[in-house]
């Protein structure tokens, strides 16, 4: 009899496609040329990476493949948008906005740069996670240099409104990062329609490999590298360049943009039956962020089980073969819950019975059949653990999701 | 496939997918809980306690993996002590009866200490006669 499982955590990473891997092959072992070297071996390596400039630019209608630039990850593409274009413009000003739910390679970036003499503004968001456009407009300056608004959440899904932000931006001549780690992959992108002068993605979201991030910076936005040495990446990225890593990244960009209408659809179909298999089985269970629909992720749901706690549910999916992530405290090195579920003001006992679940592509029925059967038999042992479930049986304590009338 | 790892060590896990003593005593004679679900752990500690021992111990936690493990595992060492020796209780014994806990985890066996407290303090305030004297015979 198979072991029954269900890989629920897509959005931590994704195995590389078999074609991928292919095209990565030959230069490790084969075509192992520096592409800064003027031989014919470095020339073969130079092209590929060429070829995949290309791939990536193509993908998300940047101009010119040299808009694009490849980092190690996408947290360093986010570090060289938000520092780079800070460092290009600092005579002009000092003030950042962002918003309070960015991905903390934003935010700790940001707060960084607050310790060398930059100012910066949270533009707060909704119970639902969305920022409004006017909110950012209200907090600009003539001494803003940047915004940075993700264009979807991490955590709680939430897609937001960046063409409307762009249109702002443009018409202010601020530069706009769009931080599009989440979402790449996942939900089209087309730098120009958004209005994106920056845009990071990260190609492990989607099939391609880790070790490799892209950073899109439209020739229009100053930005000065933040890794010195040689002048790899056009003087913007110093440092031998992952080539193996690149050309995955390329093909998977390609790949991405050719088959993104079937994976979205695919995995939007298993996120509705998903939710609605959850709720309807897992008595006071909430969901944070949007509705499943064109305001979310199609791959993410971040539930709350109320009277138990999150790292613990975790731990019980774990051992039955179901791979899930939190937000509770207890999970995070910090021992504070998440700064998204904070921020969009969720009751905090809920924020630590918290999961957050990611599909893939090759996620199926049958592992998330096994995910509505398995789940509510750990909540209900937990439950029966639980001194606040008790005293919510009791009638001691209320439901924050289900408050019950007063008695007569 | 590769073989199983975890977060937690074997002793942890045991503790925490099959915990010891999950309950409440029945007409107990101390209670204490401690924590508060907006910190993510709670830990209730129900006793019955005869002849100046602890006869039976049990607990509900709200909690991670290492909170349920120390929970379980504090019930287990209380087990049969007197209430002098159960007030001498320390978290460290949790930490060691477990095989170690995780630096960031440690936290979790002093709340069970201090549930153990809770519910010795509640017990002697119900029968202030029982405190350990001074002197032993």
């Amino acid at each position: 009899m198979p072991v029954r499982s269900a890989y629920l955590d897509y959005q931590a990473g994704t195995p590389v496609l078999p074609e991928v891997f292919e095209a990565m092959r030959p230069f490790f072992m084969a075509d192992f040329g520096n592409p800064s070297s003027l031989h014919q071996r470095g020339l073969t390596a130079r092209e590929a990476l060429a070829q995949a400039r290309q791939q990536v630019a193509t993908a998300i209608h940047a101009e010119m493949p040299d808009d694009i630039i490849f980092t190690s990850c996408g947290t360093e593409s986010a570090n060289l948008a938000i520092k780079g274009v800070a460092h290009a413009n600092q005579r002009r000003g000092n003030h950042i906005v962002v918003t309070q739910i960015e991905h903390p390679s934003v935010l700790n970036s940001v707060e960084f740069l607050e310790k060398q003499g930059f100012t910066c503004t949270r533009v707060p968001v909704d119970s639902q996670g969305f920022v409004d456009p006017e909110a950012v407009r209200a907090v600009l300056t003539d001494k803003t240099i940047l915004i940075c608004v993700h264009h979807a959440n991490h955590d709680i899904g939430t897609v937001e409104p960046i063409a409307e932000i762009g249109r702002i931006a443009a018409e202010k001549g601020i530069p706009l990062f769009v931080d599009a780690v989440a979402s790449g992959g996942w939900l089209p992108i087309d730098v120009q329609a958004m209005g994106a002068n920056l845009l990071s993605l990260s190609p492990h979201r989607f099939y391609g490999p880790k070790g490799v991030g892209i950073l899109y910076r439209s020739r229009r936005a100053r930005l000065l590298g933040i890794q010195h040495g040689g002048v790899q990446e056009n003087g913007r990225r110093a440092g031998t360049e992952n080539v193996p890593a690149i050309v995955g990244a390329g093909l998977a960009c390609e790949i991405a943009a050719r088959e993104l209408p079937m994976r979205a659809a695919h995995v939007a179909r298993l996120q509705k039956k998903l939710w609605d298999g959850l709720r309807q089985n897992v008595p006071y269970l909430c969901l944070s962020g949007p509705d499943p629909g064109p305001g979310r992720l199609p791959t993410n749901l971040n539930i709350s089980t109320e009277f138990i706690e999150g790292e613990g549910q975790l731990l019980r999916c774990d051992f039955n073969g179901i791979s899930v992530a939190s937000g509770s405290s207890c999970v995070s090195k910090s021992l504070k819950i998440s700064h998204v579920l904070a921020a969009i003001g969720l009751d905090h006992a809920l924020a630590q019975g918290n999961l957050i679940l990611s599909l893939g592509k090759d996620n199926t029925d049958e592992e998330i059949d096994y995910m509505i059967e398995t789940f509510p038999k750990i909540v209900s042992v937990l439950r029966e653990m639980s001194p606040m479930w008790d005293a919510f049986q009791k009638g001691v304590i209320q439901s924050v999701l289900a408050p019950r009338p007063t008695p007569a | 496939m590769s073989e199983s790892h975890s977060l937690y060590n074997a002793t942890v896990m045991d503790h925490f997918m099959n915990p010891k003593n999950v309950g409440d005593v029945e007409d107990a004679d101390g209670v204490g809980e401690v924590g508060a679900a907006a910190c993510g752990d709670i830990m209730k500690i129900s006793l019955k306690i005869k002849d100046g021992r602890i006869e039976q111990a049990r607990f509900k936690a709200f909690g991670c993996g290492s909170a349920i493990a120390s929970s379980s595992m504090a019930t287990e060492l209380i087990k049969g002590r007197t209430i002098e020796e159960a007030l001498q209780f320390k978290n460290q014994e949790v930490v060691d009866a477990l095989g170690g806990l995780p630096p960031v985890k440690i936290h979790c066996s002093v709340l069970a200490e201090e549930a153990i407290k809770a519910a010795l303090e509640d017990y002697l305030k119900r029968h202030p006669e029982k405190a350990p004297q001074a002197n032993k015979a």
